[in-house]
């Protein structure tokens, strides 16, 4: 679709550890850090909400091989925030290791470390905690402004302006807008509200969170964690264990997936503290339990939708108010709610004349919540488009044709979206392609089938971000070594999304070389370039920026090495990929030659490094369509096939861009129907192992059929945007209303479960 | 976490028996379940060693040994043969391959797990189970006993003229059922077994001569809708009792149409 | 207690703890690619065979392994790579950390059945679950696998 010609940017090359990956070879955090050293587990609390009175830890301490037990009074009492974001972070300072009041069932009681998991067990069932039972808050609907603090606490922060006040049990308060909304709504012919409510979902990458401790030569703190943040996990763990940050390093091997879980620091700091106080090796291995208890799952969200229109479709109006459970603790609390607004009232632009957008994020007594793909979006989308396509149910307009009439167009201001423009939008594109791909015209009628069975469809569009404007840096280091092949060294962090292989497809399209002649080195706070990490689909576009500065500086040098060995200008240099010749073609030199030169009697570093940032956060936008198969007499919902046609500017990558897309759309899916989180009335969460938190199965999410139809983003690398987040956003509104075409029933709670569809319906008699 | 002190394997049934009374001790199945237990176990009981991981076929039955695993009774031509493919219906749902090649039949029935399609399947075709000391009795007897410190050995299922038919509800579809159900009708009587309600299988039979002329829409409809309002039903996490109630008529029938379907080609046979 | 088995291939003999699981006991004889994902026996990730077949690591107690054959990813060989090699060209490895229960129930898959239908493969592969890749480009790298075999077999005739 676009006029640039690439090499390598654009190819569909194997992820270049993909065959180690594989074939099962030592990669991640436990296979790569020694077997013998402390074990490390942590007690944690039966209440929702008490303080400890007496901890008693002299019996447990007796069992052979333990070698310490940490509790709140061998802890810093400075608050920290274990949220991965730029210094100074909008998430408020609200956590100590080990406090002496729980705010949650699962919160951190006592540290055990010792030197088998069975001593390490024994110790753990011999501490003795005497609790002072504190009434919880354990609804988000009353937890603001009520008697009960969940921080009250003189030493809470907040370092930013988000409306957060420890003493009503606010973590973020807000609200913007633009044009009389109230105006607008008063000439509107339709006006929508609802309300619909998402659930605290688990991120459930296949590694549990851990990490690795120990102290190096120099006698800092070497840690090796499964980490999407290595500069930000070093700053929060000097933060918690009161140390200089010079005397922390980080680094991460291969992570087995994280889709945000792991922009929080959440197992580092309990071996970090063991470490740092025994001088012993230590390892924490979140078991699924914990990660599901106590983790970093999505924030809870009730968002309330007005959608106002004319009788035409014309959508002129939409207001939306969030209220957002950050749980315990305010990680990514102040953050994640912003997009539900910002990220679902644009999609409407194209006749929006007002909108407002206000929220509150509540703390409560259950377990704290964090990044988790979609990052709020999710949620605001989530219920935006299912009171669109209860708009479209209401006023008889195919739902496809109402958004072709509201949808954002390319060119135009947003001023729900920050005010920026969206200058590469191919969001039209989008819908028609996915409208010819999945038959919608023909498809959008639901057909009943035999047995009760009825087929129905679904549609939502949606859009997300790339990076964070004005906050996030990409870095990159990229230079020359023996025979011409390149070292690129970045911050980022792969944790399977393929950023080590896309960056070195840009560097490799750069340098004109093969992605073979390109490894790639990261992350690691001592040796990598400063990046704020892999979160907020900032990597491919904004460390991709870095990677294609950098490389145009290392040319440079490269020429200007080139130039002394064939004694001329600079200016008089082209640089060719394998050589680099004199303009006029009078000589040449070979890259092997080059790089040989700098290693002998050269002044000129053969490296160079970039940073980026961007004063823009660039949408990319998709379109989804589901058909389901219901069945009337269980409420079971059958996916059949699922449409995904994305915008995600140029794919650097195609099949990495393509099974982003599919993974996203199936935790999408999970999250849709599947995936619960309830408390019983202690605050405990019943979904705490897979045999209760159901992901989706291969079973369980029919046919995938992903296209792209890419815009061209001037600002990014290669045209492109960013693809990692946007892809779980569709599933659940398109589903739901899937589900009301099917039923005639709209459902506004997630998840959706063959229950809720059969008792929505009266009984056939 | 579960801690066994010791791990025994007997040479014979009697050796497993007699360390089966002392207290403390347990016999192992598949592990599956008894693996998530936080317990400690003195002696933990393997019968690997004693042939029972076979399904033998004789002139009037098959004899499936409590080691026998589930994905065994799925891939069992002859058992398979008998039951209309019902057998694989009810196990294949259970969460993989590798969980069914590691879970027996014997772990299954002993534990007389509420949550059971095995036992649900096996109680409509009227097995009978050999436990070492008490001898063979029915299994919806066996299925009623309180746990007993006896060996479970094998179960019989009798060569007859089986008809059988297997429907599960599952909010997943390799998770839990929500609610189980088999409906067989063997030498001319019918029983239709609940399961998953979320208490242990019960057994219904047509008292009332419903189905006596033959299974057809309107009186699979009515034994359904029968059986709903006599199936005591509960609450879990998967779902209210409510659903269950609702899901009972709906599987009850569809498993009676298939059990008619199945019926028609076997009668011209 | 004492037990004797053969991993990989090779015999090993050791003094185990009676309640040690399979698992940790393969990943102690340095088979990382051996892994936990829960501890409910949902995932699939610590699939090892066992005689042949796929069983999970997690929920066998290294004692009943005793007399029988392990084999994990690391005793697979070049079985294990053409494979692997078409998972890669879709790029469906992702994260890598579900990887090797797959690949070790995929080719338990093939054994049995070496030309499976999607509908078999799916089957046979629900109890491994990745939260990457949303299983498309497995079945994908799978079907284009068995298709490649298959040409490779008619070639051979």
């Amino acid at each position: 679709m676009n006029e640039h010609q690439f090499k390598t940017v654009g190819q569909p090359v194997r992820k270049k550890d993909a065959m180690r990956l594989l074939l099962g070879k030592p990669a991640f955090v436990d296979d790569v850090t020694p077997r013998d050293c402390l074990v490390v587990k942590v007690l944690r609390s039966p209440h929702a909400h008490a303080l400890i009175e007496e901890i008693s830890t002299e019996i447990a301490l007796k069992v052979p091989g333990i070698e310490a037990i940490f509790t709140y009074r061998d802890v810093p009492d400075k608050r920290f925030t274990m949220a991965g974001q730029t210094y100074p972070e909008p998430s408020p300072y609200d956590r100590l290791i080990l406090d002496r009041r729980v705010r949650f069932v699962g919160d951190a009681v006592a540290v055990v470390a010792g030197e088998s998991e069975k001593a390490v067990d024994r110790a753990l069932k011999l501490i003795k905690v005497k609790y002072e039972v504190l009434e919880p808050v354990l609804d988000m609907h009353t937890a603001k402004d009520n008697a009960v603090l969940v921080h009250p606490e003189d030493n809470w922060r907040s370092l930013c302006p988000v409306g957060a006040d420890n003493k009503r049990n606010l973590c973020a308060s807000d609200s913007s807008g633009d044009g009389d909304v109230d105006a607008v709504f008063a000439q509107c012919d339709e006006i929508v509200e609802h309300t619909y409510h998402t659930r605290a979902n688990q991120q459930a990458m296949m590694e549990t969170f851990r990490t690795f401790t120990e102290i190096d030569a120099f006698g800092r703190l070497h840690v090796v964690s499964s980490t999407q943040i290595v500069f930000h996990a070093r700053r929060i763990l000097a933060h918690a264990l009161d140390i200089p940050k010079s005397k922390i390093h980080v680094e991460k091997p291969r992570i087995g997936g994280g889709f945000g879980a792991k922009q929080s620091v959440v197992a580092e700091v309990y071996p970090a503290l063991v470490t740092w106080k025994t001088g012993k090796p230590a390892k924490m291995l979140y078991t699924r339990q914990e990660t599901q208890i106590a983790g970093s799952p999505r924030h809870e969200m009730e968002v309330s939708v007005r959608v106002g229109a004319m009788r035409d479709g014309t959508i002129r109006a939409i207001d939306v108010y969030t209220l957002s459970n950050t749980g315990a603790f305010g990680e990514h609390g102040p953050t994640t709610v912003g997009l539900s607004g910002h990220k679902s009232i644009p999609l409407y632009n194209n006749n929006l004349e007002a909108y407002r957008f206000a929220y509150d994020v509540v703390y409560t007594n259950v377990q704290a919540a964090g990044a988790y793909r979609g990052y709020g979006a999710t949620q605001g989308i989530f219920a935006v488009e299912s009171a669109v396509n209860e708009l479209a149910a209401r006023l008889n307009i195919d739902p496809v044709a109402l958004r072709e009439k509201n949808m954002v167009r390319e060119g135009q201001a947003m001023p729900a979206y920050y005010g920026e423009t969206a200058y590469a939008c191919a969001l039209d594109r989008c819908m028609a392609r996915a409208k010819e791909m999945f038959h919608w015209d023909e498809r959008a009628k639901p057909r009943e089938m035999s047995n009760g069975r009825v087929r129905a469809a679904g549609v939502a569009m949606a859009m997300q971000g790339s990076g964070i404007s004005c906050v996030d840096v990409g870095s990159a280091t990229i230079k020359i070594n023996d025979d011409g092949f390149y070292s690129l060294i970045i911050g980022a962090a792969d944790m399977g999304t393929g950023c080590d292989t896309i960056l070195a497809q840009m560097a490799a399209e750069c340098l004109d070389c093969s992605v073979d002649d390109v490894i790639v080195f990261g992350a690691d706070s001592d040796a990598s370039p400063y990046d704020s990490g892999s979160y907020a689909s900032s990597t491919t576009y904004v460390t991709g920026k870095a990677v294609e500065k950098a490389c145009t500086e290392l040319k440079e040098k490269l020429c200007t090495v080139a130039a002394g060995m064939m004694d001329c200008a600079v200016d008089e240099t082209v640089f060719e990929g394998r050589e680099i010749r004199r303009a006029d073609g009078s000589a040449s030199v070979s890259l092997a030659d080059v790089a040989t030169k700098t290693m002998c009697g050269n002044p000129t570093a053969a490296m160079a490094t970039a940073s980026h940032t961007s004063p823009i956060s660039p949408p990319p936008f998709m379109v989804g369509m589901a058909e389901i198969e219901l069945d009337r007499e269980t409420g079971s919902v059958e996916l059949i096939d699922y449409v995904a046609v994305v915008d995600c500017g140029t794919p650097i990558n195609p099949n990495l861009a393509r099974v982003q897309t599919e993974g996203g759309l199936v935790q999408g899916i999970g999250m849709a129907l599947y995936e619960n989180v309830t408390y019983d009335e202690k605050g405990r969460i019943a979904e705490d192992t897979f045999m209760q938190y159901k992901l989706p199965t291969r079973l369980d999410m029919g046919t995938l059929r992903v296209e792209f139809e890419s815009s061209y983003e001037q600002s990014g690398p290669f045209g492109a945007k960013s693809i990692g987040e946007i892809v779980i956003n569709t599933p659940s509104p398109a589903l739901a209303h899937a589900i009301y075409n099917a039923t005639g029933v709209w459902h506004r709670e997630l998840p959706i479960t063959a229950e809720h569809i059969l008792m929505s319906m009266p009984e056939e008699n | 976490m579960l801690t066994i002190n010791q791990y025994v394997r007997p040479q014979s049934l009697d050796e497993a028996y007699e360390l089966c009374q002392k207290k403390n001790t347990v016999v192992l199945g598949g592990m599956l379940w008894l693996k998530m237990q936080s317990r400690l176990v003195g002696t933990a009981i393997d019968l690997c060693d004693l042939g029972l991981d076979t399904i033998e076929e004789t002139a009037d039955s098959f004899r499936i040994g409590a080691m026998a695993t589930l994905r065994m009774l799925e891939t069992h031509a002859g058992l398979n043969q008998m039951t209309q493919n019902a057998l694989a219906d009810s196990v294949r749902s259970i969460v993989g391959v590798q969980f069914r090649n590691c879970a027996t039949v014997g772990g299954s029935l002993f534990g007389r797990f509420g949550f059971s399609d095995v036992l649900t399947l096996f109680l409509a075709l009227d097995a009978d189970v050999e436990l070492h000391h008490g001898g063979v009795l029915p299994l919806r007897e066996f299925a009623e006993m309180p746990v007993l410190r006896d060996i479970l050995v094998r179960v019989i299922v009798r060569k007859r003229n089986i008809h059988v038919a297997y429907q599960s509800q599952r909010n997943t579809k390799t998770d839990f059922p929500v609610l189980t159900c088999a409906v067989s009708e063997i030498d001319g009587v019918y029983r239709c077994v609940i399961g998953a309600r979320p208490m242990r299988a019960v057994v219904f039979e047509d008292e009332s001569g419903l189905l006596s002329g033959g299974v057809n829409e309107d009186n699979a409809r009515a034994f359904a809708d029968d059986i709903a309002v006599r199936v005591s039903v509960g609450s879990n996490l998967r779902a209210g009792a409510d659903y269950r109630r609702r899901l009972t008529k709906t599987l009850v029938r569809r498993a009676l149409l298939t059990l008619g379907k199945e019926n028609e080609p076997c009668k011209s046979n | 207690m004492q037990i004797k088995l053969t991993l990989n291939g090779k015999p090993v003999s050791e003094e185990i703890a009676a309640d040690l699981l399979l698992l940790d006991f393969v990943r102690a004889h340095g088979c990382a690619s051996v892994k936990r994902g829960c501890e409910t026996a949902n995932c699939g990730l610590c699939t090892v065979l066992m005689d042949g077949k796929p069983v999970l690591s997690c929920s066998m107690l290294a004692a009943r392994a005793a007399g029988h054959e392990i084999t994990t990813l690391e005793g697979m060989g070049a079985e294990a790579e053409e494979l692997a090699a078409f998972i890669a060209d879709q790029g469906a490895e992702q994260c890598g950390f579900c990887n090797p229960g797959f690949m070790m129930n995929t080719i338990a898959l093939l054994r049995e059945n070496p030309t499976p239908s999607d509908d078999e493969i799916r089957a046979y592969l629900a109890g491994n679950l990745c939260r990457c890749s949303g299983y498309e480009g497995q079945l994908r790298g799978v079907r284009a696998f068995v298709a490649w075999r298959a040409q490779k077999g008619r070639c051979a005739e």
